[in-house]
């Protein structure tokens, strides 16, 4: 089944009430499936077609006041348009859920994969949970809602997989039964509405008396949620199989020398690599982060704890400083005596193959990183 | 007041906000040269000047954000607005 499909197909056993999305490259297939499968009669929503993704998300922030359960789809520059309503929802402490198609930002144009796109609303309160593979594309949608729905969290969230990579590859995947979906989620159970008979305003105006204190509750608001990702994600394991317990995934990390951290769909390619490595008797092993927002910073620590070193794989960068990712591994670190190196890569679709991952730990162990990997000296 | 989940609030909830707190001129109201003419509760851009039953009028200085643009629009004749410093 293709990605896109997947997720199409689980979004619809979530039962969300409202829909509304604006098609770019690569979401598409997962909007289209979607409209496809309410045409069909197969789930009964309201799909509101929209003329941009500013507006989409804003048709979500209605839909999710007045009690709806919500979902939408976008990337890159369809992100971007929508920045303003993004803030907007979550300082409204809304439960929205959208899934993220990893692409390239403008410009220079790319349609291709990087995570730029999502990282770009790191600031804005989202949680954001990236998938390694297709499967982990359809369970984060579910636990997304699971988590994003809970009182105590009341937050909206990211559900990325890389565009292509993922959302057009074809894999098999386990669809949940509706039942067991049904029993896991619920029917949405909105913590306050919008109602004609008890009128509500939501994301009202804060003077500087309020702002600073709506915003220390909302960080911990997002802080909750890693302490609800381990028990939804356990209780999902139980449920479905699959275990989300951990809100970083280890792969042969226990006695290596090298650790990779990384995030998305190239934690499979490392994984092969790694395997490859440890054959020729390298010591590598992979953290792969699973739940960038809120950032699993004591998770990392604990689990670097016998690292000689790291390489950590960004495919982002925030310009003038480094990746995102290593940013935020290297401010967890802080004050361990463990060398932390930073390479950019994969950006705008470029491959990124078991050699490269093989060069990197190279690099690594020579003590060279904080750099753009694989640059074609040629054309610069 | 509490703080509610995604900046929520009941209606009514702006008169609770006194935004006179961000005045730095205060108006006062000169009764004695005032002509009743009106003038300045049609500009008040607050709408916080109101007619009493005896046909005087009064500035709610709880909303008033010293703009002062009743004390400018007063009819010359009259001039029965001035405004002065906050002591704060």
């Amino acid at each position: 089944m293709e990605g896109s499909i997947a997720v199409a197909e689980t979004v619809r056993l979530c039962r969300p009430q409202v829909i509304s999305a604006y098609p770019i490259t690569p979401q598409t297939h997962i909007v289209e499936g979607l409209a496809s499968i309410v045409a069909d009669g197969r789930l009964d929503a309201e799909y509101i077609c929209v003329e941009s993704e500013f507006s989409a998300l804003s048709a979500c922030i209605g839909a999710s006041a007045a009690g709806s359960r919500v979902y939408s789809a976008t990337t890159s520059q369809g992100l971007a348009l929508m920045a303003e309503v993004v803030f907007n929802s979550a300082g409204m402490r809304l439960p929205i859920v959208m899934g993220i198609a990893n692409r390239a930002i403008s410009a220079p144009l790319s349609i291709w994969n990087d995570q730029q796109d999502s990282i770009m609303m790191r600031d804005s309160g989202w949680l954001q949970f990236y998938a390694e593979d297709n499967q982990e594309a359809v369970d984060l949608h579910i636990l997304a809602y699971k988590i994003c729905e809970d009182h105590n969290i009341l937050l909206p969230a990211f559900v990325c997989f890389d565009g292509f990579i993922l959302s057009h590859v074809y894999e098999p995947v386990d669809i949940p039964e509706q039942d067991a979906v049904d029993a896991f989620l619920g029917p949405f159970n909105p913590y306050q509405k919008l109602d004609c008979n008890d009128p509500i305003s939501f994301g009202m105006y804060a003077t500087p008396e309020y702002y600073l204190e709506f915003r220390y509750e909302h960080d911990q608001a997002v802080k909750r949620a890693a302490e609800a990702f381990r028990k939804y994600g356990k209780e999902f394991g139980e449920k479905f199989g699959r275990d989300y317990s951990e809100l970083v995934t280890q792969y042969k990390t226990e006695d290596a020398e090298t650790i990779i951290i990384a995030m998305g769909s190239i934690c499979g390619t490392i994984k092969d690599a790694i395997d490859e490595m440890r054959e020729a008797g390298q010591k590598v092993g992979l953290l792969g982060i699973r739940c960038f927002r809120p950032f699993p910073s004591e998770d990392l620590r604990a689990l670097l704890g016998n690292a000689k070193r790291v390489a950590v794989l960004d495919k982002n960068v925030s310009l003038g400083a480094k990746g995102a990712v290593a940013l935020e591994v290297k401010d967890a670190c802080y004050g361990m005596d463990l060398p932390i190196y930073d390479y950019i890569l994969g950006l705008g679709g470029r491959d990124v193959r078991k050699s490269d991952i093989k060069n990197i730990v190279a690099l690594c162990e020579e003590g060279k990183g904080d750099m753009f990997y694989g640059l074609r000296e040629e054309v610069l | 007041m509490p703080l509610g989940i995604g900046c929520t609030a009941r209606p009514g909830q702006s008169r609770n906000n006194k935004t006179g707190s961000w005045r730095v001129y205060y108006p006062v109201l000169d009764t004695e040269k005032c002509t009743k003419c009106g003038t300045c509760q049609l500009i008040c851009p607050e709408g916080c000047i109101t007619q009493n039953e005896d046909k005087t009028y009064a500035i709610d200085l709880d909303f008033c954000k010293g703009c002062g643009m009743c004390a400018e629009e007063c009819p010359d004749k009259a001039k029965a607005i001035s405004m002065h410093l906050e002591e704060k």
